[in-house]
């Protein structure tokens, strides 16, 4: 990080379909209440990534931007000159679909991915649609991942990553995890603004960059979490 | 439209029946039951009903009861319109509207997008009104791009007459492959699904990107150019132009909206009733005083008043409906905002934050509703002081009287409403 935290939100043209914004904001507010100055760096998917920014993120969408997404993250080359530099990425829903080696096209067919993540996807029976709620790795030191997800993926996780979690409502990955990590990637289903229900693991991305963080006044975000935790897990 | 067989009117008067049953018995207003029962009986019924009359049909993301409304009102000047005013935008609804007025000579009909492509096929309707289209409750509604696509099959190889908005590309994209279109400029304030070109994916060149959901400047609004930087596709020549309150005719006459209806958003949906109305042989000095009867629709636009307040009730559903509620709450009066996450909302609150919420900071501004946490965080990231309240009422005696402005999603809105009786 210099002077600044620069967050590069790839292709919201293509891959912003549900509150993907949200990651955004709150990666910003919760940098801004630590005093460190954030710069947000919007790029289309017509414009080349910038490899010295410090997180990314990349959002849902739906099977055609999808496809044309990972064809041009493919052909710009940027994204892997970062994530090779070490810098932080949250990768959401159809974006982690690409991170892996392959994902499912319109008609399932296989789609070639970006191979930054150790993950293979494909298209499952239904859709998965509804509230999770799952145990984040101890390894990551997190509270419960709370978040929604609404997608027909079905992700097999490889040797080269570890499950970000194991769900206790809801389906994720389809194995009874949520989500993958490697390095400073982080993948998941929980679309749109999943940092706003976990900032703990925006916490976590920022950290990874500015180094450990001092705590804030967590009370909206923390009450969200309560209501939805009690809403969705059993007892 | 009293030819119809032995077997439809039977169907039609027990669907009737029905009706009027779920009205009297307080369960709703009846257009879906009423509409439901006549189907089961004569599943060709809406063919029927809709057979012999000059039928428009109204679709969008935003706007179709309000247009529907519009277009029947100025339609009234011609003769009877059978018309589906409570937004029952299925074919249960469709059948119920024409078959509770089966002399009217005209039919107006709101259609749910996803039903467009069927209700058009079973009705031959002769015109179809397409305003816009956006992102909208995704854990059920279908990619609108796959929407547009069905639009364009749909569409193909009939003499239908579309009147659709050019300044949305998608919308533009479904309506293209008619065989006639009039083009209306009707503008366009949500544009985070239009970046991209929906005939080859390539970047559309427009005014306004990396706004996030923002408001857009008055010129980046006002500028509504379009055109993809890799193909052909570009926006139409436009027949009609809306430019604030200003509506230009295809003969180059200007004409002052004034309607009563508030926001941009609804001198859009006029513009768009002119050019429909003017199709159906009305011109707009005829239409236009027509259009400025029409003060709220189902509730929408309506003040209501209590203990000395008066609450202007706006209803936005999705991040465009909220860009266009918020184009017409005033930014001097304390605002309440209700957000719910039941069926009909969608369950899954991630659009909250696709909303820029900051142009209400400065503003009184209390939130209610079930999902009034995922409102209140959002509220707080983006810096916008705000007062929770655990209910509707306790919102309202939070304020001082005076003028309140309230915007609400679609079962916080309808649960305003109840509470006020529907008497609005």
């Amino acid at each position: 990080m210099q002077s600044e935290l620069s967050i590069v939100w790839i292709y919201p043209d293509l891959l912003s379909t549900y509150g993907d914004q949200g990651n955004v904001l709150v990666l910003e507010q919760r940098a801004r209440a630590r005093g460190i100055r954030t710069r947000t760096i919007h790029v289309r998917s017509s414009d080349p990534v910038p490899q010295q920014g410090d997180v990314y993120l990349i959002g849902g969408g739906e099977d055609r931007p999808q496809i044309l997404g990972a064809e041009r993250l493919r052909r710009d080359g940027g994204l892997h000159a970062a994530i090779q530099r070490g810098a932080a990425m949250l990768a959401v829903c159809a974006g982690y679909q690409i991170m892996g080696t392959v994902f499912g096209g319109e008609e399932g067919q296989p789609v070639p991915g970006l191979g930054l993540l150790d993950i293979s996807s494909g298209r499952g029976e239904r859709r998965a649609v509804g509230e999770l709620a799952a145990e984040v790795d101890p390894a990551l030191g997190l509270p419960t991942l709370t978040g929604f997800e609404n997608h027909m993926g079905v992700t097999r996780l490889g040797a080269g990553v570890r499950p970000l979690s194991r769900t206790i409502v809801g389906t994720g990955n389809g194995d009874g995890t949520e989500g993958c990590y490697a390095g400073r990637v982080i993948g998941t289903y929980l679309h749109g603004p999943a940092l706003a229900r976990n900032p703990a693991l925006a916490d976590l991305l920022l950290s990874w960059v500015t180094g450990p963080l001092p705590p804030i006044d967590d009370s909206w975000y923390q009450a969200l979490r309560d209501e939805r935790l009690q809403t969705v897990l059993p007892g | 439209m009293s030819q119809l067989p032995m077997r439809a009117q039977l169907a039609s008067a027990l669907g009737r029946t029905a009706a009027t049953l779920s009205r009297a018995t307080g369960r709703g207003d009846g257009s879906v039951i009423g509409g439901r029962v006549g189907l089961m009986l004569e599943p060709d019924l809406l063919r029927k009903l809709a057979a012999d009359r000059k039928l428009v049909l109204v679709s969008a993301t935003n706007g179709k009861t309000t247009t529907t409304r519009l277009i029947t009102s100025a339609l009234q000047e011609l003769g009877d319109v059978a018309t589906n005013a409570f937004g029952a935008n299925m074919p249960a609804g469709h059948v119920s509207a024409l078959a509770s007025n089966k002399a009217a000579p005209y039919g107006v009909l709101e259609v749910d997008e996803k039903y467009l492509p069927e209700v058009l096929d079973t009705t031959e309707a002769g015109v179809v009104c397409l305003m816009n289209l956006s992102r909208d409750q995704m854990d059920r509604a279908a990619e609108i791009w796959l929407l547009a696509q069905k639009w364009r099959r749909a569409l193909a190889g009939r003499p239908t007459h579309v009147i659709a908005n050019c300044d949305d590309p998608l919308v533009t994209w479904g309506a293209s492959t008619a065989a006639r279109v009039t083009w209306v400029a009707a503008g366009q304030r949500w544009r985070e699904d239009s970046w991209c070109c929906p005939e080859c994916g390539g970047p559309l060149d427009r005014a306004g990107f990396g706004h996030g959901g923002q408001g857009l400047t008055a010129a980046q609004l006002a500028d509504t150019r379009w055109a993809c930087r890799e193909c052909s596709f570009r926006r139409p020549e436009p027949d009609w132009v809306l430019d604030g309150e200003y509506v230009t005719d295809p003969r180059g006459q200007h004409w002052r909206l004034d309607i009563q209806l508030p926001g941009q958003a609804n001198r859009a949906n006029a513009a768009v009733a002119l050019a429909v109305a003017e199709t159906l042989g009305l011109d707009p000095g005829r239409a236009l005083p027509r259009l400025r009867t029409v003060t709220s629709v189902a509730g929408r636009y309506t003040t209501v008043e209590r203990d000395g307040r008066s609450l202007r009730l706006l209803l936005a559903k999705n991040p465009a409906g909220w860009l266009e509620a918020f184009d017409v709450a005033d930014p001097a009066l304390p605002i309440i905002l209700s957000v719910n996450a039941q069926g009909p909302d969608g369950r899954d609150t991630s659009w909250l934050w696709d909303v820029d919420y900051r142009i209400l900071r400065g503003r009184p501004v209390l939130v209610t509703g079930e999902r009034r946490r995922d409102l209140a965080l959002r509220l707080a990231v983006a810096e916008v002081p705000f007062q929770l309240c655990d209910s509707f009422e306790r919102a309202v005696a939070a304020l001082a009287p005076g003028k309140i402005d309230v915007i609400a999603n679609y079962t916080a809105f309808q649960q305003i409403r109840a509470e006020f009786g529907r008497a609005v």
